[in-house]
């Protein structure tokens, strides 16, 4: 491990005296790297002493939260610093293996020198996080991605453009002719990413810095664009840096792993050592901070720090007080036959337009149990954040009934059809926690402007008794009541998520709806903020709604899972189901799709590979919801087994599939 | 795109319609007319008033028809060229503008580029050099431009033209041209002239663009795109001018709808200061004396020139910008 962890003593051991000894056959060798940020005036030192070394041909993966530096290493290695930034000290020591001349050091390169311009882009290059942002969307991708072809090979013209395409071809794009001249914005997240990566690669690089290239994916995307990198790296023989937070993709993806924490390298070693036998304890707290699909029920995450402290629950929350197999007790929300369509006008700008109608939900029922958690799953565009609107009615569906039981004794009402006055009255039972902690808080007022708000509303107390609910709200949540005069922005996204999650308890809630509560945060805040949901459920007797698309936090919180896929629920199951036995193709690919942290659960990406760009056509007929013609087939659920329902043909059996 | 340019075109003639409707109603809304006030001055300068002339010239103007008959014989009036008839210059209405037109155009040509050629290379030394000692001083002298009123700096440069250069003070040519044909010594003379009123009338539209575009500008280059680029290779240069550049100039594209009226109207209160035979002052006397079929025909010009300059703004937009053109999923 610590031969790894400093290249200077490993070199010296084995290649003492040889001309190269500066990098003894590593195709990068980082030594001692300190960078420090200028913040008006202070220096922050961001990267303090990082050794690390990437060999030829090998995928090193670096690993570490937001804000520990590991993308202002990658920054260092291609000369993009932004202009605050400076290597204070240290080397990078790059040996180019297209060139067995002299060693390279990129930190003693000036960064828009000619030297390091032929090197970025031309033997080291990289892809970013989002696919949305990296492209200009003024120029075409054929554009884009021929740009660094004309300006390291100097290749041009109808050479350049079949070259071009050849590599959009090699990266999946279908009709690569066609893409050339394409928009970024005219592409999908998953072929923008592939765009990104053809550009990255079309000069055939010897190291290729892949800075969280999934994600911002969905978890099939992401099987998919993994998989890809994979191929093209062992194809084209190419190092590569692997950049992420998800030990799911560097135990998938990685050879040897970098661990980095504040600046420092805690740990570093091949792939096996590391997930088998971690030695540091930050390395040991991330790998138990990440739900994983085979937790023991009433097991909980072990969060990384400490968090905000919380009074302890009158009682211990160890067997939550579920009512969910309480026979006939009507649900607290019952969804039926919701339809919702938009319609999206079509058409160039110029030209005439048409009207395009789209089923974001279609013909969607499910019950939640009062106590319950039910999860919704799903990919971007399937409609479960529209569900969401809908059962608040910030949308009111085209079709379909929408049952609230407030358990206040007048029984079930039907929400979709509440006028505004009944409507107020209503949703204070139902409550939001929103995904993004940043934008879903008024900068302009202050924590306990905001978790009064809710309570003025609804006209409930005086002030000051507002103002000790407020305090009762934030010891719930964890937070120190005195902080209640300070403004959203000096508060981390944990804390902030805490606020939204407090404001949401602010009226006494039954029933709160999480949409995607922790995808925007660190994996050790979001053990936090999970556990202190499933605290709370308990002690408050809430029911959620979960909404996510990462299935290992779903399967973490929820009782019964719902899949959504294309504006219909596909399978609804029992957790433990679900996972055991998934029947619908969708499910299972999804499944498939998730990285374990797990070296013995590897993906499959023969199959991930097979199935892409396929969407429908491998499924069997049954799951298909067109005919071959294109006729929209009749859907209905079957129950496979109790509690257990699929989405098949109508009148088809699923033991045909069996 | 022909569909589309026709469309627009069509959407022009109603709005040009509401405007000289409210055009001609704002002018009549003061009590009185052209005549009235010209009686008033007659009289305070102790002068007799020929009633009898006044009625005839009432009548031949049509003033004693409702003003909702003039207005139409005025509209109907434009599609044969005759925009009425100036009585304070006792000549048609086009005759009194188009002399002054050209000087105008020319002024205010010689002013945008003015303002282009300085405000761009500021405003991108600014952005690419954001809070260097460069970027501050710039800065301070662009808002001393945008705060210092226009005439004030008039009156400095006329006096300052007049004691190193000994350029005569005032107007746009020397005044042995005035009411001369076009010649090249006159022509010459406009030359000496016109830089006074350039930089006096480009100053504050210069520091104003030198702000928007440093605005603009910093937002894109902190964009994802910009280091993608970066991190290609691409020469420091050519990442600016290809990708941040390109995406802040919407901005300066959309302007052009407003530069084409300010052509013509532009700088009213300098033109008076520095005494411009432009159509600046021309407005403003119309409408002091409430010379109406003058000052509404002249309104009517700069509906008219916005209108347009709107629409070729957002052709050259379409043009420019994919996301604007194959907006809605279209495809080529």
């Amino acid at each position: 491990m610590d031969t790894l962890s400093d290249p200077d003593k490993a070199d010296a051991l084995k290649q003492a005296g040889t001309k190269d000894a500066g990098t003894n056959g590593n195709l990068l060798s980082v030594r001692d790297l300190r960078v420090s940020f200028d913040l008006q005036g202070q220096p922050l030192e961001v990267v303090k002493g990082a050794s690390f070394r990437i060999r030829p041909g090998t995928v090193t993966a670096l690993v570490g939260e937001s804000g520990s530096g590991k993308s202002v290493i990658s920054q260092c290695i291609m000369g993009i610093l932004p202009k605050n930034g400076s290597i204070t000290a240290g080397s990078i020591a790059f040996a180019d293996p297209a060139k067995d001349g002299p060693v390279t050091d990129i930190a003693a390169l000036l960064q828009s020198s000619e030297e390091m311009r032929k090197i970025r882009g031309g033997r080291i290059s990289i892809i970013f996080q989002e696919p949305m942002t990296s492209l200009s969307a003024v120029h075409t991708i054929g554009n884009q991605v021929s740009e660094a072809l004309i300006l390291h090979k100097g290749v041009h013209g109808r050479e350049a453009r079949e070259q071009t395409e050849a590599m959009l071809k090699r990266v999946g794009f279908p009709d690569p002719h066609r893409a050339f001249d394409m928009y970024p914005f005219e592409l999908s997240g998953g072929l923008r990413q592939r765009a990104m990566i053809a550009m990255a690669l079309i000069c055939g690089p010897a190291l290729l810095i892949a800075d969280e290239p999934s994600t911002a994916l969905d978890v099939t995307v992401q099987a998919q664009v993994l998989g890809l990198l994979k191929d093209l790296q062992a194809e084209f023989g190419m190092a590569m840096l692997l950049i992420t937070h998800d030990l799911g993709v560097v135990s998938n993806m990685a050879d040897e792993v970098v661990v980095i924490y504040h600046g420092e390298i805690m740990e570093a070693g091949p792939v096996e050592d590391i997930f088998r036998d971690p030695q540091h304890e930050y390395l040991k707290a991330l790998l138990a901070a990440v739900p994983h699909f085979d937790m023991q029920p009433g097991e909980r995450l072990v969060s990384l720090r400490a968090a905000g402290s919380r009074p302890a629950p009158a009682e211990p929350a160890k067997t939550p007080a579920k009512t969910k197999d309480s026979g006939g007790a009507p649900p607290i929300l019952s969804v039926q036959n919701i339809v919702k369509t938009f319609t999206i006008k079509k058409g160039s700008w110029f030209g005439g337009s048409e009207d395009q109608s789209v089923h974001a939900v279609d013909d969607v029922s499910f019950d939640i149990a009062r106590g319950e958690c039910l999860g919704l799953v799903g990919e971007s565009g399937c409609g479960k954040t529209t569900v969401s609107k809908i059962i608040t009615r910030a949308v009111t569906p085209d079709q379909g009934a929408v049952l609230l039981d407030s358990g206040d004794g007048k029984g079930q009402v039907d929400l979709t059809r509440l006028h505004s006055a009944q409507l107020k009255q209503i949703r204070s039972g139902i409550q939001m926690i929103f995904q993004d902690p940043f934008g879903s808080l008024n900068p302009r007022m202050t924590v306990l402007e905001i978790l009064r708000e809710p309570l003025a509303i609804h006209g409930i107390g005086d002030r000051a008794a507002q103002v000790t609910r407020v305090t009762e709200l934030m010891k719930q949540v964890g937070l120190d009541p005195r902080f209640a005069s300070r403004y959203p922005h000096s508060f981390s996204g944990g804390q902030r998520q805490r606020i939204g999650i407090a404001r949401a308890l602010a009226l006494n809630p039954k029933l709160i709806i999480c949409d995607e509560p922790v995808s925007a945060l660190d994996v050790s805040v979001q053990a936090q903020i999970l556990n202190l949901l499933k605290d709370l459920q308990s002690e408050l007797e809430l029911t959620y709604l979960f909404i996510s698309h990462n299935l290992a936090v779903v399967d973490y919180m929820a009782d019964r899972i719902a899949v959504m896929w294309k504006g219909r629920l596909v399978e609804v199951a029992k957790r433990s189901t679900l996972f055991r036995n998934p029947r619908h193709p969708y499910t299972q690919a999804l499944l498939d799709a998730v990285p374990y942290p797990d070296l013995d659960r590897p993906l499959d990406f023969e199959t991930i590979r097979a199935r892409f760009g396929t969407e429908t056509a491998m499924w069997h007929d049954v799951f298909r919801p067109q005919y071959e013609d294109g006729t929209p087939a009749q859907m209905a659920f079957v129950e496979v087994e109790p509690d257990h329902r699929v989405l098949v043909r109508a009148g088809a059996e699923l033991s045909e599939v069996a | 795109m022909w569909g589309y340019i026709l469309r627009r075109v069509a959407i022009m003639i109603p709005t040009l319609f509401i405007t000289s409707a409210l055009i001609f109603t704002i002018i009549e809304l003061p009590p009185g007319d052209y005549f009235e006030s010209y009686v008033a001055e007659l009289r305070a300068m102790g002068e007799k008033v020929d009633e009898e002339r006044l009625q005839f010239l009432r009548e031949e103007y049509g003033f004693d028809q409702p003003p909702i008959q003039r207005y139409f014989q005025w509209l109907g009036g434009w599609f044969v060229g005759d925009f009425g008839y100036s009585f304070a210059y006792e000549l048609p209405v086009s005759d009194v503008v188009g002399d002054r037109l050209f000087l105008t155009i020319l002024v205010s040509f010689f002013t945008i580029i003015f303002t282009w050629l300085i405000a761009f290379p500021i405003g991108i030394y600014s952005a690419t050099h954001q809070y260097s000692w460069g970027d501050y001083g710039l800065t301070f002298v662009g808002l001393i431009g945008l705060a210092t009123p226009n005439f004030l700096l008039a009156l400095v440069m006329m006096y300052l033209a007049n004691l190193w250069f000994g350029t005569a003070i005032g107007g746009l040519m020397a005044p042995e041209y005035l009411d001369q044909p076009m010649s090249w010594a006159k022509f010459m003379s406009i030359m000496e002239h016109i830089w006074i009123p350039v930089i006096v009338i480009g100053t504050a539209g210069t520091a104003g663009m030198i702000r928007r575009l440093r605005a603009n500008l910093l937002d894109e280059l902190q964009k994802q795109y910009v280091t993608t680029a970066r991190a290609k290779g691409l020469h420091p240069f050519k990442t600016l001018t290809k990708y941040p550049l390109r995406m802040s100039l919407n901005f300066f594209i959309a302007d052009i709808g407003s530069i084409l009226p300010q052509i013509i109207s532009g700088a009213e209160i300098v033109a008076i200061v520095l005494s411009l035979q432009t159509t600046g002052p021309l407005l403003i006397e119309a409408l002091q004396s409430q010379d109406m079929y003058l000052a509404g025909s002249f309104l009517m010009f700069l509906a008219i020139l916005t209108v347009i300059g709107v629409l070729l703004s957002d052709i050259a937009l379409a043009v420019l910008d994919p996301r604007i053109r194959l907006a809605g999923g279209s495809t080529k």
